[in-house]
């Protein structure tokens, strides 16, 4: 095991040369909704169990279920009226399960990218081949049902290897969702030496984390979300900086919920100098004009 | 080191669901559900009125809300029994105050344990449902079929006798469901369960006799689950609920089809004096809404049925 990740350099984010995004743009603003398929019986890992009750665990599978039945429609309406395209972590079987769902964003002009097959297959103790053929199915699903090139990744449940990283560049990515550590994008070395960046998505501001895990109430939500709003748009005038809103559709879209997300969503894009956009074009244009 | 090759076949991985209970659908796809009188929101709530067993096993997890301490857990037994003898009683007037209806959702052994309690229920004349025969008897994925039919059996046997109704809907303890549980609950007369909290409508549910109505009753809005799990306030469980009725009501409006509002709540925990002016801002609210309709269960379910 490593002691240290050693995957990028270190730097201090006011000691860096300053980004800049397309037309003077302050912030790159993105929403990540996960679109995930969890299975009912999925199986077994032997470092991490699907359910916390024995199957078929009603609660955990319906709610889930609830996102692709209910709360996808509801969350694409909102992003409709405020003007942001998805950029979709896909649990790529849901191509197969749910073609409609993922018809309703294709029309949308929204990004797919890579959550693995089904959030319920961790990629915990495979070898390099089986998590190779892991990822490359999940490109090969989401170019045969979207005709997308699948460039970003977020590892299913987020369950990752030392390998990850390097072989989500060879299957053709270039930029990881996975890791946290700065408020702009950052070069991340793979050994194939392709080029390949970290995108900011945030885990403080995850929906799911916010409410399950650190039990935030949906209006304190809102506010956490625009209080990160207003101090990043703040910095990034003198050099721009990345905000991700990851969603779920079983969490956020929740009637006691979905209103006061949106009080959120509005107050960002009434902003000036912001670029609404998607973690591809983030990578892409990162890539062009700061990485080597 | 490797997994097993099996982790990389996906067995199920085809159009509509993992397996064959129910069929996929989304709710913008489907006919517009139209309620009595062209309401936009049915609102059904339902008082949980259960026993936790002081000798719990707790097996295979401990029922949401029960007993945590080494045995005997005084405190955790009687604060849920509080709920049978004070909150209920807060509970009740909070909804005659401002004209709801309720269902009762019942463990069997109250009608051998506290039989007033079940005879003022049935006074209500409201619907009650069975739930189980109480918070400890787990209906889960490792539980013999045959004790489980057992359970079920006599859950519902009893609390018929008891009370007179037909007993049409269950709520197991937990939300808790076994692989038979659909099965055996079809066989035993039941016409909805409302463990299944994947939708915001009724849906058909496939047992092997005849299709069961799942009438999925909110985790999310549940009184326990806000207040006890998220330990959010009473004052942001309110606001919780009265946001939901809102956004309900709006989205019916707009899709031009009815929504349900489905409420549980637990005497035992909105039933305590610091918390019933809670519940009882939360009610008004709805009850003061145009366009709702305050029904049983299975009034809904009724309903649903006939819409077109």
């Amino acid at each position: 095991m490593l002691e240290s990740l050693d995957r990028y350099d270190f730097s201090l984010i006011d000691e860096r040369e300053p980004i800049r995004w397309p037309n003077g743009a302050r912030l790159a603003f993105w929403v990540a909704p996960n679109i995930e398929f969890y299975e009912i019986d999925p199986a077994p890992n032997p470092a991490r169990r699907a359910w916390p009750r024995p199957v078929p665990d009603v609660q955990g599978y319906a709610t889930r279920d609830y996102g692709n039945r209910v709360g996808h429609m509801r969350m694409m309406r909102l992003l409709d009226k405020y003007g942001v395209r998805g950029s979709i972590s896909l649990s790529t079987a849901l191509c197969e399960h749910h073609p409609e769902i993922i018809e309703l964003c294709a029309t949308r002009n929204w990004e797919f990218f890579s959550h693995g097959i089904y959030n319920t297959r961790y990629t915990y103790g495979m070898s390099e081949a089986q998590e190779r053929e892991m990822i490359e199915d999940s490109v090969r699903t989401i170019k045969k049902h979207t005709g997308q090139d699948c460039a970003g990744y977020l590892a299913p449940a987020l369950t990752h290897t030392e390998r990850t990283l390097d072989l989500f560049a060879e299957a053709g990515g270039i930029y990881t969702c996975d890791l946290f550590h700065d408020d702009q994008p950052t070069a991340v070395r793979v050994r194939s030496g392709k080029p390949f960046v970290s995108v900011p998505y945030s885990l403080e501001l995850n929906d799911t984390i916010a409410y399950v895990v650190n039990k935030v109430e949906p209006r304190r939500y809102a506010a956490m979300i625009k209080n990160a709003f207003d101090r990043l748009y703040f910095e990034g005038k003198k050099s721009s900086r990345v905000m991700c809103i990851p969603l779920h559709a079983y969490q956020v879209s929740h009637p006691h919920r979905l209103a006061a997300f949106e009080d959120a969503l509005a107050h960002i894009t009434s902003h000036k100098d912001i670029w609404v956009t998607t973690g591809r074009e983030i990578a892409e244009y990162y890539i062009e004009h700061h990485v080597a | 080191m490797s997994l097993d090759p099996s982790y990389l076949t996906y067995p199920h991985r085809r159009y509509g669901m993992d397996h064959a209970r129910y069929e996929w659908s989304m709710l913008t796809e489907r006919t517009p559900v139209k309620w009595p009188g062209n309401a936009k929101l049915a609102v059904w709530i339902n008082l949980a009125v259960q026993f936790f067993p002081l000798n719990q096993r707790g097996k295979p997890f401990a029922p949401p809300g029960g007993m945590t301490t080494a045995y005997p857990d005084l405190r955790h037994y009687t604060l849920r029994e509080y709920g049978n003898r004070v909150g209920i009683v807060r509970c009740l007037r909070a909804l005659d105050r401002f004209g709801l209806r309720s269902t009762f959702a019942v463990n069997s052994i109250i009608s051998e344990k506290y039989p007033r309690l079940l005879e003022r229920l049935c006074e209500q004349n409201n619907e009650i449902l069975c739930h189980s025969w109480h918070m400890d008897s787990l209906h889960h994925g490792e539980l013999d079929e045959s004790e489980e039919a057992e359970t079920i059996d006599r859950s519902l046997t009893r609390l018929r006798e008891a009370t007179g109704q037909p007993i049409r809907g269950w709520l197991s303890p937990g939300g808790s469901q076994s692989h038979n549980t659909p099965d055996l609950l079809a066989s035993h007369g039941i016409e909805y369960m409302s463990d299944w909290l994947n939708d915001d409508l009724p849906y058909p549910f496939h047992t092997t006799h005849g299709d069961l109505i799942a009438l999925p009753l909110s985790l999310e809005l549940d009184d326990h689950f806000i207040v006890g799990v998220n330990l959010h306030s009473e004052t942001e469980y309110a606001e919780q609920i009265k946001d939901a009725c809102d956004f309900l009501l709006q989205e019916a409006e707009e899709a031009g089809g009815g929504r349900l509002l489905a409420l549980n709540v637990h005497p035992w925990l909105m039933g305590q004096p610091h918390r019933i002016a809670a519940l009882e801002d939360a009610i008004k609210h709805i009850a003061s809404q145009s366009g709702i309709w305050s029904a049983s269960a299975h009034e809904i379910v009724n309903a649903w049925r006939k819409s077109p």
